[in-house]
């Protein structure tokens, strides 16, 4: 087994062996939670240019398979396992992770204290960094982590949206159309809409407010996606002219800050984010807890003590996370407009908040 | 919502006794509640058998009842108590079911008793596996084809149509208790009769059988709010067919995508809401076929289990403790999560580690017994262990073990070929896993071995890795740092290296070795959320990587106390008992107290019971390396090793030797009095008589001795733990075919020849010792004569025909041996009171089975005292600040004292030959019992019948016994078989006792032997007839045959 390093912008350092492709890669370094649901991991666009490091010891137990990816590669810049299985066993699986990770060029490293790195991000934040399985001085690989970019200021999804249109049927009996402006969207987020009956007509995310009226959907769905949404001002800009023309519409996670902006709050980074399948989220308007996916590294930055006006009429915080009360969903109660930080697709993890979708086709069906 | 303001008394029931199946996870789960209801200010009153548990001391509850738990005496307690609840879901089984009798029989009602945390309906649609069918079934999940059969021809009609393949299943009843897997016609008949007498509603379910699929448990958690959360995910790596509680499991679950992951968890969360488990946990059951992913569910749990106990360690997710809170009206997202203290309880746990749980087995101590592992469950206890990767885990547990074999190499392997290696691994047995590293090293490949014993793939070559790694480490020209840092890290011990490297002579050298490389391991925290929040509990597991998280404490002296692990024969959850109060006396005296043990099931392990907790297999290795961990991080006053029974008994001089400062007695003297001969000299110096004895190494040797002291004598293996391999041998014959079965007699490990002492009377003595002065904790006389364990025999505390004289004289042997030895903290001892002699059986210098026995009997704190004494007390200071009573001991009780009788339970019939008969249920020198219930009344007669009804339910009062006894015991027998024909018993004997009893003018009427034929005593038996049984076998010859039958 070759070497490999990892080194952190503040210089910390961990030594290993490399995983998946040899080589150099740079990266916010961030940790996910996850104990199941890697190959969704990995293949979300929201973790671009975003090292991750599971902490789940074992990774790879299952193999990779050709139903459970959340898009048409993998988007990890990097990748940080303890124990990489030497083996898949799983009756859906055919191919080995390690393999997949070669074959994308996936550069990674395993063996290393995964909690000790995660426990560090904790207490100092996400941060840049580099591992490296071609060179192994740690001080040359830092001097390029300060050399690589920030994701504050990060403008991201241009680089992972599709740059052509494209359209998910509804499955059975068709009832509405969405335009869904790919941030970075994820395959389970159309499907989980066409369980419903509702087709999806994806466009790139540089989408004006026309294209997305010409697209004929009776709705608008803004996708998740990487990045940091200070940075998304043509989106932002294109919400607030949908809203006005007042087509319903429903984001996830980037979906939710760019119409939190839209809304006219702003956005922050958080210390070292939401990054996990177990995370417990209050609808503030039944009391109910969902246990729910999330990925997110910043969080829209409103009032939980009360209603705000706005352009588009009152905007209220619907959901919050009980860990530690970041803002987890919005809701206008005139405008027909609601978003959720977190990941109601919810590929990787519990399917609670799937009630979501529901309430999206309601909201069509004008009964909301 | 918050808590219940409309209830203020709550009663909750424990388990009772430790069977096999229900163990002393219900103590810890029955304490965690009874602290946190009495935290919210409820009343509580409690109602439990067991005197070993920590729940039944009364700082738990505000009432506390040691009573049998049967309808009729809780009905007593809830007349007097009149509580306004009633708390089921913690106390196993047992108090569920209690529950359901109390509510049928109208109990609840006429006293106006609320069930909380279970309703009626909820549990009978759980525990009814026909109705819990249909409700998977609406929720769209998938089961067993499956029939509730009621009589034998319904069950053997359906089993024909699914191919005979098929598992029978007992309504009611749990750990598999009469259930069982048929593959033919014949096979369904017996085992669906047995299953049908085995429910308590005569019932049974006949089952498609799933054998061989992959077996999974979900723990979740509900609150009124309908808020659900699942605490954590179980796979067992024995496949379908092996009962969960004897299979080795992994938490969390490895070899799930999160599609089938999360399909389990829809699937579970539906079916405990239609169930409708009201508050509380719940734990359910899966398979899922390893070709197809289909997912059946199997069963489900409305309490907390088994299962939960293990979730709740593995986790830090204390489930008891957070159902207590949902039962009296809290939320999940009200309660917080007391490990980060920040976030709430409404959450589901993320680990960054694995943890592997392995169980132990006592087959040895029941010759005959098929040792073939099926869905009827016959662990007697389990280990769990922690490590950042599942090699590591999986190593520490097995070592955790005890047994033999300390992990893989450190026995030498039954020489076999391959095939023969496969064959043998496709049968699941105890230590299975030893064959499967075995074939894997004898060249089968990873899939041959997943063909065979149904054990995935990905565990396969896990183990693999290992063997792999254990080459490396036998051929590697030399044992370099690498090469050892990888060994460490996939779980291998010091031992094991050992083992594949002659040249390093031992353990020791390998330790060396490992520190001079500066390879040591480094302690992580359990913090339910794989350090995502920062944790405030000391719950610790040791792991080989980079950072270790023991956090500096250097303000008080730290005290580590050495837990008993996992529970046995002989040793269980009384030793257990001990260390936590020893924990709790320390902390109250101002020390840190630190915790180490590996079994799941305890008090001991939970993480605010002690102020640090090392979750860490008991052996030499592992300790050490904590204790360093302490010394580094704070100062450590020293190791207590006496109170967790031989286990840790069994580390104190290597630890001395090692320069671990040992608080209490020391090894020096525990060496004296476990040594035959400087316990002669002991014995010889004080005066004090022993039975006539000698050593033998063989049959020539033995007879000699056994010539010169005269038969009847006891023989044993020179080192017994339980009474290990004793027989009593009554003559010549007997005695050579012991020798020839005894294996490995050698010089140093000879055979001891005692003196059988006959119908002497038994005294087991628990004693604290100081160095000067002696507190006599109690004097207990067994019902039993010697010859049967003192383990397994009833016993009477205060002595109920002792006399002051007797006393007396135990008061000074006892304090004699005492001094002799040198204890400082506690001793047992057992005597045999023979004609006027008073024998000195032996004497183990350190907490004893019976310690809670007497501390609640005598309501003294005696392990708290040892502890107290161990770290520098004395007897008199104790007395003056109250722990310890101002004036007299357990040894001159006014006669006005209450009597408690001590009961034993057995498992015997949860055994069975291959042949599927009961297995020899004769009591002997080797103690049996798993557990044991307490009796506690002003009269003897009363304290004794209570004892009856709570281990066994009531005895008979009228009806026929049948006596048939050995010569040797005949004249015994004759005045208690006069007394039962007076009271009206219907007497039947064997023609030889029959004689005997007629000529002393008891009625008898003679029946036949099973020997001879049609109408015997057998056939009787099963007819019902019969409502007691005296017979005492002889030898191994026709009687003894007979023996089986009865
Ligand atoms: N249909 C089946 N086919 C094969 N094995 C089964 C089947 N049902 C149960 N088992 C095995 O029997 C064990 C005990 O069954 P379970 O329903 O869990 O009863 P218990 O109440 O004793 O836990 C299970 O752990 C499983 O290994
Ligand atoms: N010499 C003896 N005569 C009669 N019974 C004996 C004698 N020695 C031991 N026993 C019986 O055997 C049991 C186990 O012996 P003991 O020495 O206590 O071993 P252990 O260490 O297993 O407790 C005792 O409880 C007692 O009933
Ligand atoms: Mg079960
Ligand atoms: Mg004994």
């Amino acid at each position: 087994m070759s070497k490999a390093i990892l080194v952190l912008e503040d210089g910390r350092t961990f030594t290993g062996e490399s995983y998946g492709a040899p080589g150099e890669t740079f990266g916010e370094a961030v940790f996910a939670t996850g104990m199941t649901g890697y190959q969704e991991t990995i293949t979300d666009p929201s973790y671009h240019r975003q090292v991750v490091v599971q902490t789940a010891p074992h990774i790879g137990n299952t193999g990779v398979n050709d139903e459970d990816a959340e898009s048409r590669q993998i988007w990890v810049a990097g990748y940080v396992v303890r124990d990489p299985a030497r083996r898949a066993s799983n009756w859906r699986a055919v191919r080995s992770l390690d393999d997949e990770l070669v074959a994308q060029g996936v550069v990674g490293i395993s063996g290393i204290d995964t909690r000790a790195l995660t426990r560090h991000l904790r207490e100092r934040g996400a941060m840049r960094c580099g591992i490296s399985s071609s060179d192994l001085d740690a001080a040359a690989l830092r001097e390029r982590v300060l050399a690589s970019p920030l994701m504050i200021g990060a403008d991201l999804s241009a680089e992972v949206s599709t740059t052509e249109p494209y359209t998910v049927d509804a499955i059975g009996e068709h009832r509405f159309s969405v335009a869904a402006v790919d941030f970075g969207i994820k395959t389970m987020t159309p499907h989980r809409m066409a369980e419903r009956g509702i087709t999806s007509h994806v466009l790139p995310s540089t989408a004006s407010a026309d294209e997305v009226q010409a697209s004929g959907a009776d709705a608008v769905f803004l996708a998740n996606g990487p990045g940091d949404p200070a940075t998304a001002d043509h989106a932002v800009a294109t919400v607030q002219e949908l809203l006005r023309r007042g087509l319903p519409i429903f984001g996830i996670c980037f979906g939710n800050q760019i119409l939190g902006r839209a809304f006219g709050f702003g956005t922050y980074k958080l210390g070292y984010g939401h990054r996990g399948i177990n995370q417990p989220v209050q609808d503030r308007a039944t009391g109910r807890v969902e246990i729910t996916a999330h990925n997110h590294g910043f969080a829209v930055d409103a009032p939980l003590d009360r209603v705000s006006d706005t352009e588009f009429g009152v905007v209220e915080v619907s959901h919050v996370c009980l860990n530690d009360n970041v803002v987890e969903g919005l809701r206008a109660k005139d405008a027909r407009a609601f978003s959720v930080q977190y990941h109601p697709e919810a590929a990787a993890g519990p399917h609670d908040a799937a009630y979501l979708f529901d309430r999206f086709r309601d909201l069509l069906e004008g009964s909301a | 919502m918050p808590r219940r303001t409309d209830i203020e008394h709550i009663l909750v029931i424990g388990s009772g006794p430790i069977v096999i199946g229900q163990a002393c996870e219900f103590d810890y789960s029955g304490t965690q509640a009874c602290r946190v209801l009495r935290s919210e200010g409820f009343r509580v009153s409690l109602v439990n058998s067991n005197p070993a548990t920590i729940m039944t001391d009364p700082e738990f509850a505000d009432a506390t009842y040691i009573e049998p738990l049967t309808p009729e005496f809780v009905e007593k307690v809830i007349a007097v108590e009149r509580p306004d609840a009633l708390l089921p879901t913690l106390g196993g089984q047992t108090a569920l079911n209690l529950a359901v009798s109390l509510h049928e029989a109208g109990v609840l009602e006429k006293y106006g008793v609320e069930l909380i945390g279970a309703d009626i309906e909820a549990i009978q649609r759980g525990e009814d596996r026909q109705r819990f069918k249909e409700i998977v079934r609406t929720v769209g999940g998938d089961v067993p084809d499956s029939r509730v059969c009621h009589t034998l021809d319904e069950a053997v009609e359906f089993a024909a149509t699914v191919g005979n393949n098929v598992v029978i299943r007992p309504s009611f009843t749990m750990g598999g208790l009469g259930s069982g897997m048929a593959t033919d016609a014949d096979e369904v008949r017996t085992m669906v009769a047995r299953g049908l007498a085995a429910s308590p509603v005569h019932e049974v379910l006949v089952e498609e059988s799933v054998f061989g699929w992959k077996e999974f448990e979900l723990e979740l958690m509900r609150d009124r709010n309908d808020n659900v959360v699942v605490v954590c995910s179980i796979e067992n790596l024995d496949p379908m067919g092996v009962h969960t509680g004897d299979s080795v499991t992994v938490a969390p679950a490895m070899t799930l995508t999160d599609r089938e992951y999360q399909h389990m968890r829809d699937i579970g969360i539906a079916v405990l809401r239609e169930v409708g488990v009201d508050t509380g946990g719940c734990n359910i059951q899966f398979a899922v076929d390893p070709k197809t992913g289909r997912l059946i569910v199997i069963e489900m749990n409305p309490r907390v289990s088994r299962s939960s106990a293990l979730a709740s360690k593995a986790t830090g997710f204390p489930i008891a403790k957070i159902a207590a809170k949902l039962a009296v009206g809290y939320t999940l997202d009200e309660i917080p999560n007391d490990i980060t203290r920040k976030t709430p309880a409404a959450f589901e746990p993320a680990l960054d580690y694995v943890v592997v749980k392995v169980p132990r087995f006592a087959f040895e101590k029941f010759p005959g017994a098929d040792p073939v592992l099926t869905t009827h469950m016959k662990s007697v206890g389990e280990a769990m262990s922690i490590g950042r990767n599942f090699t590591e885990a999986l190593g520490k547990a097995l070592r955790s073990m005890e047994t033999r074999a300390a992990g893989f190499w450190t026995e030498p392997d039954e020489p076999m070929d391959k095939d023969a290696l496969l064959a043998k691994a496709a049968v699941p047995t105890d230590g299975r896993l030893y064959t499967v590293e075995q074939a894997l090293r004898a060249g089968a490949t990873v899939d041959e071995v997943a063909a065979a014993t149904g054990i995935d793939p990905w565990f396969v070559d896990q183990i693999a890795l290992v063997a792999g790694i254990g080459a490396s480490v036998r051929e590697a020209p030399t044992l370099d740092a690498d090469l050892l840092r990888i060994a460490k890290r996939h779980g291998i011990s010091d031992r094991q290296i050992a083992a594949l490297r002659p040249e390093l002579a031992g353990e020791d050298a390998v330790r060396l070795l490992r520190h001079r490389l500066g390879i040591r391991p480094v302690f992580k925290t359990v913090d339910t959320c794989a350090a995502e929040f920062a944790a405030t509990t000391p719950y610790h597991y040791s792991t080989y990587d980079d950072e270790t998280e023991v956090a500096p404490q250097r303000e008080r002296s730290k005290v580590i106390i050495l837990g008993s692990g996992p529970n046995r024969i002989g040793q269980g959850i009384e030793f257990d008992y001990s260390c936590v109060h020893a924990v709790m006396a320390l902390r109250e005296a101002g020390f840190e107290t630190v915790m180490i043990n590996c079994n799941p099931e305890t008090v001991s392990t939970d993480y605010d019971t002690s102020d640090r907790l090392y979750f860490e297999p008991l052996t030499f290795e592992d300790v050490l390396e904590v204790v360093h961990a302490e010394q580094e991080s704070g100062t450590v006053a020293g190791v207590i090793c006496t109170l967790g029974g031989q286990t840790p008994l069994g580390l104190a001089q290597r630890l001395k030797d090692a320069g671990v400062p040992l608080l209490g007695t020391q090894p020096e003297a525990i060496d004296l009095a476990e040594h035959r001969g400087a316990f002669g000299r002991v014995l010889a110096a004080a005066g004090l008589p022993a039975p006539k004895h000698g050593t033998a190494t063989s049959f020539a040797e033995a007879k000699r001795v056994a010539d010169s002291i005269g038969y009847p004598v006891l023989v044993r293996p020179s080192y017994v733990l339980g009474g290990r391999g004793m027989e009593i041998v009554y003559d010549e014959q007997h005695l050579s075919d012991y020798i020839r079965r005894a294996t490995e007699i050698t010089p140093d490990h000879p055979v001891l020849v005692d003196r059988f002492l006959d119908d002497a009377v038994e005294i087991d003595v628990d004693a604290l010792y100081d160095g000067t002065d002696l507190y006599l904790g109690g004097v207990m006389e067994h019902i039993e004569e010697a010859g049967i364990h003192s383990g397994d025999s009833a016993c009477a505390l205060p002595p109920i025909t002792l006399g002051a004289s007797d006393i007396a004289t135990v008061r000074a042997s006892t304090l004699a041996l005492a001094s002799g030895i040198g204890v400082r903290g506690l001793m047992n001892v057992q005597y045999a009171l023979a004609g006027d002699v008073l024998y000195v059986l032996e004497a183990n210098p350190r907490a004893s089975r019976t310690v809670p026995f007497v501390s609640k009997a005598t309501a003294v704190p005696l392990a708290k005292a040892a502890a107290r004494i161990a770290a520098g007390s004395t007897i008199a200071e104790l007395r003056v600040e109250g722990l310890l009573p101002a004036t007299g001991d357990g040894g001159d009780l006014p006669d006005s004292a209450p009597i408690a009788v001590k009961e034993a339970v057995l498992p015997f019939h949860r055994f069975r030959t291959p042949g599927g008969d009961q297995v020899d249920s004769i009591l002997g020198p080797e103690m049996k019992s798993t557990g044991e219930v307490m009796g506690f009344a002003a009269t003897f007669g009363t304290a004794f019948a209570k004892s009856q009804a709570a281990a066994y339910g009531s005895l008979p009062v009228k009806g026929t016994v049948f006596v048939s006894i050995a010569n040797r015991d005949k004249r015994a027998v004759i005045f208690p078989v006069k007394r039962l024909s007076d009271l009206g018993f219907r007497v039947l004997a064997t023609v030889g006792t029959a004689q005997v009893l007629r000529r002393n003018g008891v009625e008898v009427e003679v029946v036949g032997k099973f020997s001879d034929g049609p109408g015997n005593i057998v056939e009787r038996i099963l007819a019902g007839e019969v409502d007691i049984v005296l017979n005492t076998p002889w030898g191994n010859a026709g009687p003894r045959i007979d023996g089986y039958e009865i």
